[in-house]
């Protein structure tokens, strides 16, 4: 009888779970293993199956001999120097700054995680206006305190720090609200119980605040990890990729062979390569947690 | 309270800004005047040729880029007409900007959900012949009594020709040539670019005209790709030899180039290279409404957009170096291979491309050139003014360059893509005009060899 109702329960998840696990497997899943398959083949999008051969690993063989995707991949990490730093330092502080009982407070909250609900395609249409070289606002008001502004988007080092600045913009809401969340799970007794032992500000940040912080700002970081790898929307249309490659990213250049060039085989090992590259990153990230994050519990 | 103020607060700041995206995205793709022909002037044309319209009615689906930037009501106009005669047959169509068109295309083809019709331009039309995705028309053709294929010229109706198979109709041609602000010229006493300049006699006006205090520059050109197989065509260059090996780093070709960048960095007579404004899409052609450029390549394509520009303008033929060269492209309709409306396409496509009630639309918004033999067609076409040198169009034909497809037509996109890359660099002063191009031949000679 109980095996029985045990199973009923089963059913019965199972079914409610059905329109959602439908949804995972045609867009997801299949996907997934239909470009397993496709990185294998020279599929170029207009042959039909037919036309289609197996090519082994050449593909991937041709993503590693290929020097637009050693730019993308060194971009990356340009970017990420620039980009990780800024998040977690500034993120943190920001939600230092929100976790007050000050008049507004909320509309603060809701201020800074606007950009977070904006989509990326309006924002960076925006951003590219903003940041014209010649009659942008960004170097207007940079004339005024007397700096000559650069050509941000014409220029191979200014556009990486134009998209870096960006994108801490628009995701700094995001990592806020998520560590402001962590910081109000910190129980006051600790604070109350560091001001009675006369412990400085300081002092409490780095021996209560910060660890206790660590398993929300391991989240962060590793959340922030895998999105940079992903970096594209404000690419695509901010820079193109350009001046002469020099934001070129790996999922923009994963767009460009599928849907420009047609090269769907190539580009489908590159994404694996890419999916490979950030499995271990956060494998690492994984295992350096065991030293820096505490589990309260 | 508070907590709901907040709430309604960002609901408030979302919808305003996510209105504010797509806004700018309509505005982009709509700043186009209306055309001045209306449907209804069509609906009693040609009706002799309409067949019986007790078939069973039918919806066609088409896909184009040519009507996107100003002629899409041209282009409805031209389809209402078709409709008029044809009443068994809707069309359906989309219109796309071209720089997103082949994506989309190729999109459609690969997942089965192809367009009935789509346009495709004379470059990328063999590589989608060869993939065997195009109607072979010829049945239609020969079924069809009514139809002579000398009422199209017959250079540009064989462009469409397969191995022997009808797998298009070119619907229009066009070219590029020289723009020039004749209010400019008058102001500083200077004669008209003519058919005898060449690139010095260019740069010497261009060097007059220019007065960069008052943001006017004396001549532009983008740095691009189709803009550089032109302009090597004018210093004797090519991509290609006669073998079908590439030329790329040619000194015919490295001259061009240099010649290319010199106008901005050497010279100052072009926007710097480096200009946010004018790297941003139509900039140039703002810049001529603008009377801020005195000598500009633009398609033929544009005259219906400075049909009431504030100053007198003209065309001319392009100054070459050593020889002339002048961009000629030709756009045709297609029809898919999977399409089940073999009849209604074909109908459509002799309509669209040849109907006097279509052609005569396309000719009074100042569009393109049919492909049509009737004189009298082109004789109208001459008569829209402005510019007044409208025969410049025919002219520029004499010493025209196809895009240079080269022996690979199905890796076109990449090539272009892969030379394009190198211009760039050349651009932004990453590499001389030489190794640019030493790179670009390298990268070809990769491909090439795949």
């Amino acid at each position: 009888m109980v095996g029985q109702r045990k199973w009923n329960r089963r059913i019965a998840a199972f079914v409610f779970l059905l329109p959602a696990l439908i949804g995972l497997a045609a867009f997801q899943l299949l996907p997934m293993a239909s470009s397993v398959i496709i990185s294998f083949s020279d599929w170029d999008l207009l042959s039909k199956w037919t036309q289609i051969h197996f090519i082994g690993w050449d593909n991937y063989a041709d993503v590693f001999k290929d020097d637009k995707s050693y730019t993308s991949i060194k971009n990356i990490f340009i970017f990420l120097i620039g980009y990780m730093p800024f998040i977690t330092v500034l993120g943190t502080f920001f939600a230092v700054l929100l976790n007050r009982n000050i008049r507004g407070i909320k509309f603060y909250r809701a201020a800074v995680f606007v950009p977070v609900i904006t989509s990326w395609v309006a924002v960076s249409i925006v951003w590219r206006w903003l940041l014209n070289g010649q009659s942008g606002l960004v170097n207007y008001l940079l004339s005024l305190v007397g700096i000559q502004g650069p050509i941000w988007l014409q220029d191979d080092f200014w556009a990486m720090v134009a998209i870096i600045a960006v994108t801490v913009w628009k995701d700094i809401g995001f990592v806020s609200i998520i560590l402001l969340a962590g910081l109000q799970d910190i129980s006051d007794d600790y604070y109350e119980a560091a001001d009675l032992d006369g412990a400085s500000a300081w002092r409490k940040l780095w021996q209560i605040t910060i660890p206790l912080l660590s398993p929300t700002l391991f989240f962060v970081v590793t959340i922030s990890l895998i999105n940079s790898f992903q970096l594209f929307d404000q690419v695509l249309i901010m820079t193109n990729g350009g001046p002469a490659g020099a934001t070129s990213t790996i999922v923009e250049q994963v767009y460009r062979n599928a849907f420009q060039f047609n090269k769907m085989g190539f580009a489908a090992a590159q994404s694996w390569v890419l999916f490979v590259i950030i499995f271990s990153v956060t494998m690492v990230m994984q295992w350096l947690q065991r030293r820096w994050v505490v589990y309260e519990r | 309270m508070l907590k709901k103020s907040g709430i309604t607060m960002l609901l408030i700041i979302m919808v305003f800004l996510s209105a504010c995206g797509s806004n700018n995205g309509n505005n982009a793709e709509s700043s186009a005047p209306a055309s001045s022909s209306s449907p209804s002037e069509s609906a009693s044309a040609s009706p002799s040729e309409s067949p019986s319209a007790s078939k069973e009615p039918v919806t066609i689906k088409a896909l184009m880029y040519t009507p996107n930037g100003g002629q899409e009501e041209t282009m409805k106009a031209m389809v209402d007409a078709f409709q008029a005669a044809n009443t068994d047959v809707t069309v359906d169509v989309e219109v796309v900007p071209y720089a997103d068109y082949e994506t989309k295309l190729n999109t459609l083809l690969a997942s089965g959900s192809a367009p009935d019709i789509f346009e495709v331009g004379y470059e990328n039309f063999r590589k989608y012949a060869e993939k065997d995705l195009l109607l072979d028309l010829n049945p239609s053709i020969e079924a069809d009594a009514s139809f002579d294929p000398g009422i199209y010229k017959k250079l540009a109706y064989d462009a469409f020709n397969y191995n022997g198979k009808q797998m298009g109709v070119t619907e229009s041609f066009s070219d590029v040539v020289l723009y020039y602000n004749k209010d400019l010229f008058d102001a500083k006493g200077l004669a008209y670019p003519d058919a005898s300049w060449t690139w010095k006699e260019e740069l010497e006006a261009a060097q007059k005209l220019t007065d960069a205090k008052a943001g006017v520059w004396g001549t532009y050109a983008p740095i691009q790709f189709y803009e550089f197989y032109k302009t090597i065509g004018q210093n004797g260059g090519g991509v290609w030899d006669a073998g079908g090996k590439p030329t790329i780093n040619s000194p015919a070709n490295v001259e061009a180039l240099q010649w290319m960048i010199d106008k901005a960095s050497k010279y100052k007579v072009s926007p710097a290279l480096n200009d946010d404004t004018f790297n941003q899409p139509d900039a140039d052609l703002n810049a001529f409404v603008a009377g801020k450029i005195a000598m500009v390549r633009f398609g033929i394509w544009n005259f219906g957009r400075f049909k009431d520009a504030p100053f007198k303008w003209d065309i001319a033929l392009e100054p070459g170096n050593t020889q002339k060269a002048h961009h000629f492209f030709a756009d045709g309709l297609t029809a898919s291979k999977t399409t089940k409306h073999a009849d209604a396409v074909w109908r459509f496509l002799k309509f669209y491309t040849s109907d006097p009630a279509a052609v005569s639309k396309r000719i009074e918004a100042g569009w393109s050139v049919p492909a049509v033999a009737d004189d009298a067609v082109m004789e109208a076409y001459y008569k829209q003014t402005p510019p007044e040198s409208k025969k410049i169009v025919t002219e520029a034909l004499d010493s025209l360059v196809l895009p240079p497809v080269g022996p690979k037509p199905e890796m076109w996109g990449e090539f272009t893509g892969a030379v394009g890359e190198e211009l760039d660099k050349a651009k932004f002063g990453k590499s001389t005009a030489q190794e640019a191009l030493d790179a670009a031949q390298k990268k070809v000679e990769e491909l090439l060899s795949k």
